[in-house]
């Protein structure tokens, strides 16, 4: 089959593979119909998270046909001809994270689980085409995918949305929607969004659906902000002006009461100063996020407010505020995506038309144009928001 | 040399319990294990694979047991590696759950098969025993040893890194095995 894998820092190329086989009893095989390239794909891309290898299948994101089930699989769970959203952690529904929906932190699923305890304390599960630290599972951009544990992650569309409808309920809508959800948002709250890249445009869209009296989005792609005004939100340009001064002029002087990160370990604003801090020693591997989004949203956030972490961070970060967290009683949550916990109630808002996922999609190409989809999203051309691709 | 490790399955004691007192069932999830073969009520025969093509054999006997409880045994004979552990299953405090605590105690001789499993078990041995319990938790709470493209012999932990890229297997090397 085809597939677009990684092929050193930077590169990637699609390439000839073997098809995928199933190896566990509880695998089945998807023939990809459409697959999509991630912000955290470019992290994984430019070399940031560790232990990729030449020749790794990319992708986490993706949806298709089940061709072939193991034996483990029963049959009211997934048969062959099943139209199929996958969820990108693996999750084996058995062990006690399971058991607590925390699926992103389940216990089984990670066969490198002794690297990423290194790491991170204690192992997370497995994801697909997300390194070898999260298990070394093929991903997603690719003709067709295993997925193990088929019984417990797949969701199955039976209705007859689009393949575009549906196919964020994978990870970047649950994404957003959790970022949103951790919130706890009440019908006064303004709530600030740092991102408004396909993360952050969802994580906007469901604080509004979940009631928020107004949304701020912070990012400087004018195009991005464009986009994030159309759907209703206010948009703000860290480029043209101080952020800090106009949250608080946006909010009679208090601050946002909720505040999401969906930027991660490669912001790039910030003050000066700091962000050479920060590149330096990024590039000495000595701090490997440069974090200018969670402090500024913790140095903005109203006390006793929230700061919603959803960016992708990958190991160690310092002049972190610590001193205003704990002194203006912020509450601090995060996580990866629990998707599976979210993937049912998601579908059943974009059936009632309560969220348009299609909104961000602005490229679709064919698979094989994967590189050239690489590079718009990275370098932000042609006004590059979400692409789609087609096996 | 003594190792220990610890972990907690979403199963119940006198299950986890079960599933380690037949002892044939080791090998499924402990790296170096080859074999266990019963030959009587409380003894075994033991079939491990060191580096170098080395094998090691031993006999072993169980010498306490408390069902659901624990299990203790130690090699019989002259063993090439002479060896004893305990495992002891108690209920965890979520009322569901057991922990599975191990001792293991290697006495590592000289000559060159004291050498050779000197250095197989000195690079990671807890990382090896911590593995093996990781995988056993596998077997118990999905049924199966989990692998993965970059990792798909299951339990061969020697082979974790460096691994295979993150891509499926050609025939060729399905049917090869771990030892392509
Ligand atoms: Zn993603
Ligand atoms: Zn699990």
């Amino acid at each position: 089959m085809r597939a677009n894998t990684w092929s050193g820092r930077n590169k990637v190329e699609v390439r000839d593979v073997p098809d995928p086989k199933i190896l566990n009893n509880r695998d089945a095989i998807v023939r990809i119909t459409s697959t999509a390239i991630c912000g955290s794909d470019l992290h994984l891309v430019d070399g940031y998270v560790p232990t990729m290898q030449d020749g790794d299948i990319l992708g986490h994101e993706f949806m298709g046909e089940v061709i072939e089930v193991g034996s483990g699989v029963p049959g009211e769970k997934l048969r062959v001809g099943d139209r199929v959203v996958v969820p990108f952690p693996i999750a084996c529904g058995a062990c006690a994270a399971c058991a607590a929906e925390l699926y992103s932190c389940c216990e089984n699923t990670n066969p490198n689980a002794g690297i990423a305890e290194k790491m991170f304390g204690h192992p997370v599960a497995g994801i697909f085409g997300y390194s070898h630290l999260t298990g070394g599972f093929a991903g997603g951009q690719a003709q067709y995918a295993r997925v193990p544990f088929a019984d417990v992650g797949p969701l199955k569309i039976e209705s007859d949305l689009t393949d575009e409808q549906v196919l964020f309920l994978s990870d970047i809508l649950p994404t957003g929607y959790m970022g949103a959800e951790m919130c706890d948002i009440q019908s006064s709250d303004v709530v600030a969004v740092w991102g408004a890249g396909p993360v952050g445009q969802f994580a906007m869209d469901s604080a509004r659906v979940l009631g928020a009296a107004k949304v701020i989005a912070i990012d400087k792609e004018p195009y991005r902000l464009q986009m994030a005004e159309r759907a209703g939100h206010i948009p703000v340009n860290f480029d043209e002006v101080d952020v800090r001064s106009t949250l608080l002029e946006l909010t009679g002087g208090r601050g946002p009461d909720k505040c999401i990160d969906a930027v991660g370990l490669e912001a790039d604003h910030g003050s000066a100063h700091i962000a050479a801090y920060d590149r330096v020693k990024q590039a000495v591997r000595s701090e490997t996020e440069r974090p200018h989004a969670l402090r500024q949203a913790i140095m903005s956030c109203r006390s006793g407010g929230v700061v919603s972490v959803i960016g992708v961070y990958g190991g160690l970060l310092d002049k972190f505020p610590a001193g205003a967290w704990m002194n203006r009683s912020l509450t601090l949550r995060t996580g990866q995506c629990h998707v599976q916990r979210y993937m049912k109630p998601l579908l059943e808002r974009i059936e009632r038309g309560e969220i348009d996922p299609t909104r961000i999609i602005t490229h679709t190409l064919a698979l094989d144009e994967a590189e050239q989809g690489f590079n718009l999203f990275k370098n932000k051309q042609d006004n590059c928001e979400k692409v789609v691709l087609k096996p | 040399m003594d190792l220990t490790a610890t972990t907690t399955i979403r199963r119940p004691a006198s299950e986890v319990y079960a599933f380690w007192r037949d002892l044939e069932n080791l090998p499924t999830f402990m790296a170096h294990l080859e074999q266990v073969r019963t030959t009587g009520d409380r003894t075994s025969h033991w079939a491990a694979a060191a580096p170098f093509g080395t094998d090691v054999e031993w006999d072993a006997e169980i010498i306490e047991e408390t069902p659901g409880e624990k299990i203790a045994w130690r090699s019989t004979g002259d063993a090439d590696v002479p060896n004893a552990g305990t495992v002891r299953f108690v209920p965890a405090p979520d009322g569901v759950s057991t922990e599975v605590h191990v001792v293991i105690v290697y006495d590592i001789p000289g000559g060159a098969v004291g050498k050779a499993v000197a250095k197989y078990f000195g690079e990671e041995p807890h990382q090896q025993l911590d593995d093996d319990l990781r995988r056993l938790k596998q077997v118990l709470e999905t049924g199966e040893v989990v692998r993965s493209d970059g990792a798909p012999w299951g339990k061969r932990a020697r082979k974790e890194f460096p691994q295979r890229p993150a891509q499926p297997l050609s025939d060729a090397e399905l049917e090869k095995g771990a030892d392509a």
